[in-house]
């Protein structure tokens, strides 16, 4: 299933009901008291708690604490004693982004017990009693007739879980953690989740998983708000994804986005196609000199992942940039004094733009969205215009998976053929595999492993606004209507 | 009741990024369920969220003359159900 379909909706509405609250401060007379006043214009006195909170004042709370990651600043390192107000001043004053885009909001995070398995009430304290049996750690007992698991014993392995014929042991599931393919986040002897950032790859599955919504990107809106306001020209980098997720053509997004206040937008489809025929060349090289296989390397999450966890896939993974690096470098070319923006479907493409100094800033598709709101932009009564370089048809399908597999394909001479291998979303398993081939140096299934974060490419980040299948049909319009990249290089080369 | 319920998604921008991007499925599955006695529909945005601060309160439902505020599947089913008695 799609990440986005799975997303908690009501963390969804908060998070982005937080956004416009803190643009539409920003904009106002007065930004430093108008975020203060958040949380308690969100609850006023008397306003019903809802029903998931104890409260209304550990509510307001925490609203404070999203208050603070939608200012742009980590959760876990602001002290509880400054105003809301103080942060507002600083992240106005502030020259660049933190270094990492996510946060914890330990107060929301408590709800949810450590995973452990668990014994229901189900259990009918059986004669045969296999999970006594079975339990190599000695961990269970009866007890008034009963299971019972003893926690300093149990290694959580899950066998008992297995040969229990009633199902009456269940496991607890922490959804951060489950959702963690590289075992990034944890709960602390606290029992509040921390990111270990030494691990995390910043593909965002904690946050899209979390049903308390306690994982929060860290904001970079004020930022791009701020150099809007001084007069900057802010151009916008509009990743293929962005497309899918508004309810307007892909002709009226570029109006919609100028009326933010941006000088002018490119698709990075754009820098894609780049990406498209050096990657190409590169593959065509590769399997020349007698390699195995190659795998792709757009998706930011997937880098980390390599960089941090599978070294040894270094050497298999393409050496092509990515198409924000090649829409960035162009934008900077054609505009040395721009502040650039990239429009983003995930996090983790915050993380690449740190290392990039001609990406400025990255926005996701929610701030975007919270944006137009606070703006009261109707994106379906936009007028349309064109992208001064419009983009092929394969570039503009990279946010869907086997797109990047697809268009270096399309590229690839007949006595070179592509196999190609999806790796559809990283998952615990998806990364054990991707070991293998690395440690193997070859890959049963294929010589070209296209290999996504998110299930379903970028149409499924964790910070996507629409659903993923009228998502894709939106993109599968703008791609059918679109140029080939084969008729595009043909026309350069005339 | 022999008169069709009409169920009216609002597809505005406030509407669609607070949630009603997801609400987008009734489209297909409402008729599938319901048949002919029930008409649904994207429309354009319903002017309900630029009242003051309603935009949180979006995304915005009309079922027959009834609103649905923060509507959810679930909830226009539901209205609809109420409807059809």
């Amino acid at each position: 299933m799609a990440m986005n379909t799975s997303t908690p909706k009501q963390t969804s509405h908060l998070k982005r009901e937080i956004l416009v609250r803190v643009i539409k401060a920003y904009l106002s007379d007065n930004f430093e008291e108008n975020t203060r006043l958040i949380p308690f214009a969100m609850r006023p006195k008397n306003s019903d708690v809802p029903n998931y909170r104890c409260c209304i004042f550990k509510e307001r709370a925490i609203l404070r604490d999203r208050t603070i990651a939608g200012l742009g600043f980590s959760i876990e390192e602001t002290d509880d004693s400054i105003l809301l107000s103080d942060l507002a001043q600083k992240a106005e004053k502030r020259d660049t982004p933190e270094e990492h885009p996510l946060t914890v909001l330990t107060t929301a995070c408590k709800g949810c017990v450590p995973s452990r398995i668990y014994v229901t009430d189900l259990c009918q304290g059986c004669v045969a009693r296999p999970c006594v049996n079975t339990c190599k750690f000695g961990a269970i007992s009866i007890q008034n007739g009963k299971s019972v698991i003893d926690p300093e014993k149990c290694k959580n392995c899950g066998m008992c879980v297995q040969v229990c014929p009633y199902q009456a042991i269940q496991k607890i599931i922490v959804p951060c953690e489950s959702a963690c393919p590289v075992g990034a986040i944890a709960k602390d002897e606290n029992g509040h989740a921390r990111i270990d950032f030494d691990k995390c790859i910043s593909c965002g599955k904690c946050a899209s998983a979390c049903p308390f919504g306690a994982v929060h990107e860290k904001s970079q809106i004020i930022d791009v708000l701020k150099n809007i306001k001084h007069g900057k020209k802010v151009i916008a980098m509009v990743a293929p994804a962005m497309f899918g997720q508004l309810p307007c053509k892909p002709q009226q997004l570029k109006e919609a986005i100028m009326k933010l206040g941006f000088s002018d937008v490119y698709e990075v489809a754009q820098g894609a196609d780049v990406t498209t025929q050096t990657e190409a060349h590169e593959f065509v090289e590769r399997l020349e000199k007698g390699e195995e296989f190659m795998t792709t390397s757009c998706c930011a999450g997937y880098n980390e992942l390599v960089d941090k966890h599978i070294p040894e896939m270094k050497p298999f993974r393409s050496d092509t940039k990515t198409p924000m690096y090649y829409t960035a470098e162009i934008v900077k070319k054609e505009n040395p004094d721009a502040i650039t923006v990239f429009f983003s479907p995930c996090v983790a493409k915050k993380r690449e733009a740190l290392n990039n100094p001609n990406v400025d800033y990255v926005l996701n598709y929610e701030e975007i969205g919270a944006w137009m709101i606070a703006l009261g932009i109707q994106v379906a009564e936009c007028g349309e215009s064109k992208f001064k370089t419009e983009a092929s048809a394969e570039g503009r399908n990279y946010c869907v998976t086997g797109g990047v597999a697809k268009a270096v394909e399309t590229l690839l001479p007949e006595e070179i053929p592509a196999h190609v291998v999806l790796v559809d979303g990283l998952t615990k398993q998806s990364v054990r595999d991707l070991k293998k081939y690395a440690k193997n140096g070859m890959c049963e299934l294929g010589n070209l492993i296209e290999v996504m974060a998110c299930t379903g490419g970028c149409l499924g980040g964790n910070s996507t606004v629409n659903a993923m299948k009228p998502a894709l049909k939106q993109v599968s319009a703008y791609v059918s209507e679109s140029k080939s990249i084969k008729e595009q290089v043909e026309e350069t080369a005339k | 009741m022999s008169e069709k319920v009409s169920v009216k998604v609002c597809l505005g921008t406030t509407c669609f990024v607070m949630g009603s991007s997801n609400l987008q499925e009734l489209i297909d599955t409402v008729p599938k369920k319901y048949g002919d006695k029930v008409e649904v529909s994207g429309v354009p945005c319903l002017g309900l969220c630029s009242i003051d601060w309603e935009f949180s309160k979006a995304p915005y439902v009309k079922v027959n003359d009834e609103v649905i505020k923060e509507a959810t599947v679930e909830k226009v089913l539901k209205a609809i159900d109420e409807k059809l008695k």
